[in-house]
């Protein structure tokens, strides 16, 4: 399979001032030496925490930003010396609500994109016509954006980045915010332009998004790559782990760090669901852990206890966990 | 060449389509004009000298399209910035100076609103006479002092690539633009240092070519002429600026707000 994007040892630090009258300099590394590969037609997750280099890193690739370090190709065209041929070949989305504009139709705004993309004369109206269809919004193009949810915009936000039928598609968070079903919707539309043929790479905070659309996932946390490889083998790396999620009300930090240091105790993760919090713990296959649990737990209300096979999630947990201590 | 000329056609068609909705600039391009010319007819009005009416009317209009041009070319590069479009329009194929000169034009065409709007209040409420010495050629100073105009918003604009808040430097720029530029009254009543300044200024030139074909107190085709270099001068200036200013904005991640 041809490599589409070769990253080799990228790196980004941003320079920052703080004070007002003692003003000192502050380097940010970013990202810390990435290198990965994607082929020609395949979908590749980025995964990894806020901050962790996701986006930019996309930016390098998108030539928004240049690479204080390393090298990047897409398409074969370096990133930062032929930036103006990559653009043309590429599509990018970003997640959330801003990069529309609001004034104007979702008709007007693909069309003056089309305009940028080189996407004239007949073909513009074919093709706008075709990628709301895509998106499942023709018949809404001709009102303003400012009145769109959350889950149409990001939807014009495809239709804007594919406009002009880019051969590699950079898609950054792109069902954030977005309810279920605008979100189910959009991962369909996603695997759709795979079927058609384009490389996608996706980043996302959802596991089980990433789960069923990678082909193959990259873990991203403090700017390094920690793990890389199909959903299968990441998964793998957690196999010989049980899960055991507890759902607890009112615990308290100290309480987690106590739990994080129970023997065969690998992860500890924590989330808030409504009144109560669910405590996700790995540890190794076969360990008896509730006695311990319990009597650590102590004055902690307990709800309900189950155990479970690991997922893609789990791993991800583990891999970002590991690679913090 | 051909593909970028349909780029600035469509872009501009946009922009004023966009400003158009946008009641904050509205209010700013319908009332300002208007504030401004009843203060200039007043002020002339008191110092005697109500034969000049028409001068300053035609004044008022160009502070009106300064203003506009000013606050349109800064604000629509800062508001691309917020609502995160400018990204998307540094990561766009064609060179960024195509991108951006419909933005920047789309601002002094709005803006060229404020010329008919003061005449038109002038001839209204101040008995202002509209007769013009050399109608055709103020048909042609007119659109010739905006473009000159929206290509000095551009080369001002390409510093605001770079520089999150270089538009506050608007708010420095509008008066002093007014005075050294004989929008108010001539530049001959200024002490001489500023007159060299005042000539790399393109309100200078589009007000005298304005002036001089309503009022035919002057040589019509020369400052017409001096919109036209100092506009290439500008134009000029900003595709080097934009080129130098966009790898900057790009090493130092300021294209976004994050």
């Amino acid at each position: 399979m041809a490599a589409v994007i070769e990253v080799r040892d990228l790196r980004r630090t941003y320079k920052t001032n703080t004070g007002v009258f003692r003003r000192r300099a502050l380097q940010v590394e970013a990202v810390r030496g990435i290198s990965l590969e994607v082929g020609q037609g395949e979908l590749f997750g980025l995964l990894g925490p806020n901050g962790a280099g996701k986006t930019t890193t996309i930016k390098m690739l998108i030539t928004l930003l240049l690479p204080t370090a390393g090298e990047a190709r897409v398409l074969g065209l370096d990133v930062v010396h032929q930036a103006r041929e990559v653009r043309k070949r590429i599509g990018y989305v970003f997640g959330g609500d801003r990069g529309l504009y609001e004034r104007l139709s979702a008709y007007d705004n693909l069309r003056y994109f089309a305009e940028l993309y080189g996407v004239t004369g007949r073909a513009q109206r074919a093709r706008i016509d075709e990628v709301l269809e895509l998106v499942g919004l023709t018949g809404r193009e001709q009102e303003r954006v400012e009145g769109y949810s959350r889950g149409m915009r990001q939807r014009l936000h495809i239709a804007r980045g594919i406009i002009h039928d880019p051969e590699l598609v950079f898609l950054d968070e792109p069902t954030i915010g977005v309810d279920p079903v605008g979100a189910r919707d959009l991962r369909s539309t996603i695997g759709g332009l795979v079927a058609a043929g384009k490389t996608v790479l996706l980043t996302t905070h959802y596991m089980f998004e990433a789960d069923t659309l990678c082909d193959r996932i990259a873990v991203i946390a403090c700017g390094r790559l920690v793990a890389q490889g199909t959903p299968r083998e990441l998964k793998g790396h957690v196999v010989d782990r049980t899960v055991l999620e507890v759902e607890v009300f009112g615990i308290d930090d100290a309480t987690v760090r106590r739990v994080r240091t129970l023997p065969g105790v690998t992860s500890v993760s924590v989330e808030d669901r409504d009144q109560a919090q669910v405590l996700t713990i790995q540890s190794p296959h076969g360990l008896e852990l509730t006695s311990a649990l319990t009597a650590c737990l102590g004055e902690v209300q307990l709800g309900r206890i189950a155990a479970r096979e690991p997922t893609l999630e789990d791993a991800y947990v583990a891999l970002v966990t590991e690679s913090a201590t | 060449m051909r593909s970028y000329l349909r780029i600035i056609r469509v872009g501009l068609l946009l922009r004023v389509c966009e400003f158009s909705i946008s009641r904050g600039f509205l209010l700013m391009a319908v009332i300002q004009p208007i504030i401004f010319a009843s203060i200039a007819f007043y002020l002339f009005k008191a110092g005697g000298r109500s034969g000049t009416l028409l001068y300053a009317s035609l004044g008022a209009g160009m502070m009106g399209i300064w203003s506009s041009t000013l606050f349109g070319s800064g604000g629509a590069l800062q508001w691309n910035r917020w609502q995160g479009t400018l990204e998307l329009l540094v990561g766009a194929p064609p060179p960024f100076i195509v991108v951006l000169v419909p933005l920047t034009l789309a601002t002094s065409v709005t803006g060229a609103y404020a010329i008919f709007a003061t005449l038109l209040w002038g001839r209204a409420f101040f008995g202002v006479p509209l007769h013009f010495a050399h109608p055709w050629a103020f048909a042609l100073a007119v659109p010739a002092g905006v473009l000159s105009l929206g290509l000095m918003g551009l080369l001002m604009a390409s510093s605001f690539v770079l520089y999150r808040h270089a538009n506050a430097l608007s708010n420095l720029l509008e008066y002093p633009v007014w005075v050294a530029t004989g929008l108010l009254f001539p530049i001959a009543l200024l002490p001489g240092w500023v007159r060299p300044l005042s000539w790399l200024l393109a309100p200078t030139w589009g007000i005298e070519a304005i002036r001089h074909s309503a009022l035919g107190q002057g040589a019509v085709w020369f400052p017409m002429a001096m919109c036209a270099v100092v506009g290439v001068a500008y134009f000029s200036l900003a595709t080097i600026f934009l080129g130098i200013f966009e790898r900057l904005a790009r090493a130092h991640a300021t294209l976004s707000l994050t």
